[in-house]
Formats: structure tokens, sequence, C-alpha cells
């Protein structure tokens, strides 16, 4: 990088700086703190219609013991679809009925959301449920418990952790593709990005760049936290020896 | 907004405007070469330097958690938004697509290697030491093929994963599937947002079963099973 080429970046950042302490780019209807709030809002939204819609299939699946192949496909199928074409098939789609034209762009990314969403939801919970140990599940069974209440008092709490990561997985997939939402006419963060590009104006697609990949971040430490807090074992379950972190590995995607 | 979609529905077209679709092979052709570039460059790229890095997290183990604290981080920023950072230094051009293509392969290969090699049985390890193999070999002959299924796993999502993000890469003046996506949203011409999201998730399915073919070929001791 020649030292014209540095310069010009150091302005951009001190253009991006200004721009975040000009009050007047706060407020308004075009301002960040609607873009701000039209983003999580969305975000907030549809990761919620996909808990609800996704949960409590894969908890009653789960417990049953069958599906295992609809989890599987779920996998595949989220990871290879991508989210892009989503939102663009979308599109159209809600254009063509009447009352989900509007507002322009919603409807499509919501619904695209929310599709998003559910394959990691699923998956997750569906894992956890049969991941118990299933002597615990018979001495439920032997201490006289109905089957609501061996899913709803031993294997529910044990699912917790994976249950909240597969939420936190989506919740920050749909941080991120909401940001998509401002091709189709949605606003959110993604306008400031796609208005940049169409400008050529460097300030305004590092400020959306910048604020999404932030929310993001605070997305997935702030789930984190909450999964780590709602771990019914989490007094018991001793940090390993090494110290380092847990991290799910997926070892096989069929 | 909706009158030529809505047009073309009430007027008894098809769901599918399959003139346009035979019409446009050549296109498709053209962006399936271009998708499969810009993937492979990511994927190659991601590979190298998730080696480097578990390499490095295997000898010294205190590096391993930030890396993955690092690795995390860039598998958490969104694609597009690593897009902006890079815009303003590389342009609208194929190293700002590689870099946000990369950054999002090292969490999933780093992972699934250290995995790979940690899940090598000890008693193999001594069996080698015991052997007299050195801790290279023990390495490069005992350790890394054992870890190969886990590293091929790794491969796989980290590549369909990419082929899903490729589509993105249009945004910043690429091409690959994503031109369809984004002309036919332009154009509100479903047929055309259908083909580019079609032949993405086509050609993620057809590249992983190559993947795991060449998997199952290079383990081949994972398919044969002791007589019970």
């Amino acid at each position: 990088m020649d030292p014209h080429e540095s310069a010009v970046l150091m302005e951009l950042l001190a253009d991006v700086f200004a721009w975040f302490a000009d009050p007047a780019n706060w407020t308004g209807s075009r301002g960040m703190l609607t873009r701000l709030w039209e983003h999580v809002a969305i975000s907030t939204l549809s990761t919620l219609i996909a808990v609800v819609l996704t949960l409590p299939p894969a908890l009653y699946l789960g417990h049953r013991g069958t599906g295992g192949f609809l989890a599987v496909s779920a996998v595949n199928v989220g990871r290879a679809v991508p989210s892009f074409g989503i939102v663009g098939i979308m599109f159209p789609i809600t254009l063509a009925i009447p009352f989900l034209a509007s507002p322009l762009g919603f409807w499509a990314t919501l619904i695209a959301l929310v599709l998003l969403a559910m394959p990691p939801i699923f998956v997750n919970a569906y894992t956890g449920v049969t991941d118990v140990d299933p002597s615990l599940v018979e001495a439920a069974r032997g201490m006289g418990m109905t089957e609501s209440e061996v899913l709803r008092r031993v294997e529910m709490p044990l699912a917790a952790p994976l249950t909240m990561a597969g939420i936190r997985t989506a919740a920050v997939a749909v941080v991120a593709t909401a940001t998509l939402g401002a091709l189709v006419g949605f606003d959110g963060l993604g306008r400031y990005i796609i208005n940049g590009f169409a400008q050529g104006n460097d300030v305004l697609i590092v400020v959306g760049g910048l604020t999404v990949a932030i929310l993001a971040v605070i997305t997935e430490l702030g789930f984190g936290w909450v999964e780590r807090r709602t771990d019914p074992l989490r007094h018991q379950r001793r940090p390993r020896g090494d110290g380092f972190p847990e991290q799910p590995v997926v070892i096989d995607a069929v | 907004m909706s009158a030529r979609w809505v047009l073309a529905q009430s007027s008894g077209e098809p769901f599918i405007d399959w003139e346009w679709v035979v019409t446009h092979v050549d296109d498709m052709w053209e962006a399936t070469v271009e998708h499969v570039t810009l993937t492979v460059i990511a994927v190659v790229f991601g590979i190298v330097i998730s080696f480097g890095l578990a390499l490095i997290s295997l000898r010294w183990r205190r590096t391993y958690a930030p890396v993955t604290w690092v690795t995390g981080i860039l598998y958490t920023i969104p694609s597009l938004a690593m897009f902006t950072f890079f815009v303003p230094i590389f342009g609208l051009s194929m190293i700002t697509a590689q870099i946000a293509l990369v950054s999002y392969t090292l969490l999933i290969l780093i992972r699934n290697i250290v995995a790979g090699v940690d899940g090598v049985p000890d008693h193999i390890t001594e069996a080698a030491i015991g052997m007299g193999m050195t801790p290279r070999r023990t390495f490069l002959d005992v350790h890394l093929p054992l870890a190969l299924p886990a590293i091929i796993a790794g491969i796989r999502i980290a590549t369909v994963t990419t082929i899903g993000l490729v589509t993105i890469t249009v945004l910043i003046g690429q091409g690959g599937y994503g031109v369809f996506i984004l002309r036919g949203i332009r154009r509100q011409f479903l047929t055309e947002i259908l083909v580019g999201t079609v032949l993405s998730v086509i050609l993620a399915v057809v590249i992983d079963a190559v993947l795991l073919a060449v998997g199952r070929w290079a383990t081949p001791w994972t398919r044969t099973r002791a007589p019970s």
C-alpha cells in the first residue's frame, strides 16, 4: 500500500467516525436509530416465529425418537440453499399476494428469515433430546413420570444448552441475512450498504458493514451468555482440565 | 411494481418461464464456471491457512483458544459486512470477495482438523512411538491419516457453505449464480431467481457427493468392518 493510499484510508476512517459522531445521522425516519430498530425488530420477530414453529415438533420427534431423516435433511438443505436465493424467491411471490405486498420487502424478508432460521433450531433441539442418556429416561419412567413429564422435566432441561446453541446459530444467520432485505425494498442496516454500493459511497458502506458486524457479534456473544446461564448442569459440569472452551464439532454432514 | 409478474400469472403463463430457461443455458454454463472458480479458490486458500493454524494449535496448545476465538469472530461477521471493510481498499474485486469467503471457512476447517487429530486414540500414538517412529513420522503417517475422515467432513461443510455464500459476491461485482438472483430481483422475474438458487443447490449437492466419494477413496480402512 503506497503512502497516498494509506492517507486515503485514514481519511475514510475519519469520515466514518465523523458520520457516527454527527447526531443528524442518528435521528429521523432514515437515521441510524430507525435502521437499527428495523433490523433488530425483523431479526427478533423472525427468530421468535421460527422458534414457535420449530421447537414443538423438534422436541416431540426427539422424544419419540423418530424423524431422524428429517433432521439430517434439515441440516443439508439448510446449508445448501443460499439465503440470498430465499430472499430473492420470496420477493416476487409476496408481491403477487395482495396482503403481503406491502410494506415493500417486509414480508419477503420476514418469511425468508423464518425459513432460514428453522433448520438449525430443529436440528439442535432434536439432537439435544435424542442425546439424553436413555438410562435417565428409563429412570424417570420408573419413577412414575408420564411421557409429557419425562419430556418436560428430564429431556428438555438436558437438551437446553444444545437447543439454545441452535437458536443462537439461527439468530446470527438471521441478523446477517436481514441485511439482504435492503435489496428487496426492506430497509434495516442493509440500506446503508446497498445505497453505498449504488452511490460508490465508501463511508456509507463501511458504516453499514461495521454496524451489522457489531450487531452479529453481540448476538453471538449474548446468546452464548444466555446459553451458559440456562444450562441446568452449569454447576455440575466441571471445566475440562485444559481450560479450552467447549466447542461443538460437526464431524459428519451426511 | 409487481405488474409484470402478476400479469404473467393472470394471463395463464406458467409459474416458470421455461422458454427463458432453455434460451439461457449458455449463461448458466458461464455462471457455473465462475461459481466453481470462486469456490475452489476460497476453499483451497482456506485449507492451506487452516492447516497452518491447526498445526500451530496442535504444537502449542495455548494458541488454540485464541485461534478459535479470532476465527470464531471472523465466522460470525456477516460476509456482506466483511466485503464492506475491504471494498475501500481493494474495490469491487475478486480479492475483496475472497477475503470474506476464505475467512468464513477457517473456523470450520481448523476445528475439524484439530478434533480429528485429537480423536486419535492414545494407544495408537503409544504404539507408533513404541515402534520407534519420530514425532514427525507419527504425525504424518499415523495422526493425519486417522484424522482424515474428520478433516474431509470439515472440507465438505466449508465447501457447501462457500457455494451458498458465493451467490452474494455478485453485490461486489463478481459472477456466479448470484448474477441470476440479483437480476431476477431487479426485474421481479421469479424464473431467473429460481434458476440461480436451484443451480447453487445442485452445485452444492454435486460437489458434496464428489468430496464424499473422494473421502471414501482416500480412507479405505473406514469401509472395512471386522467380522463379528
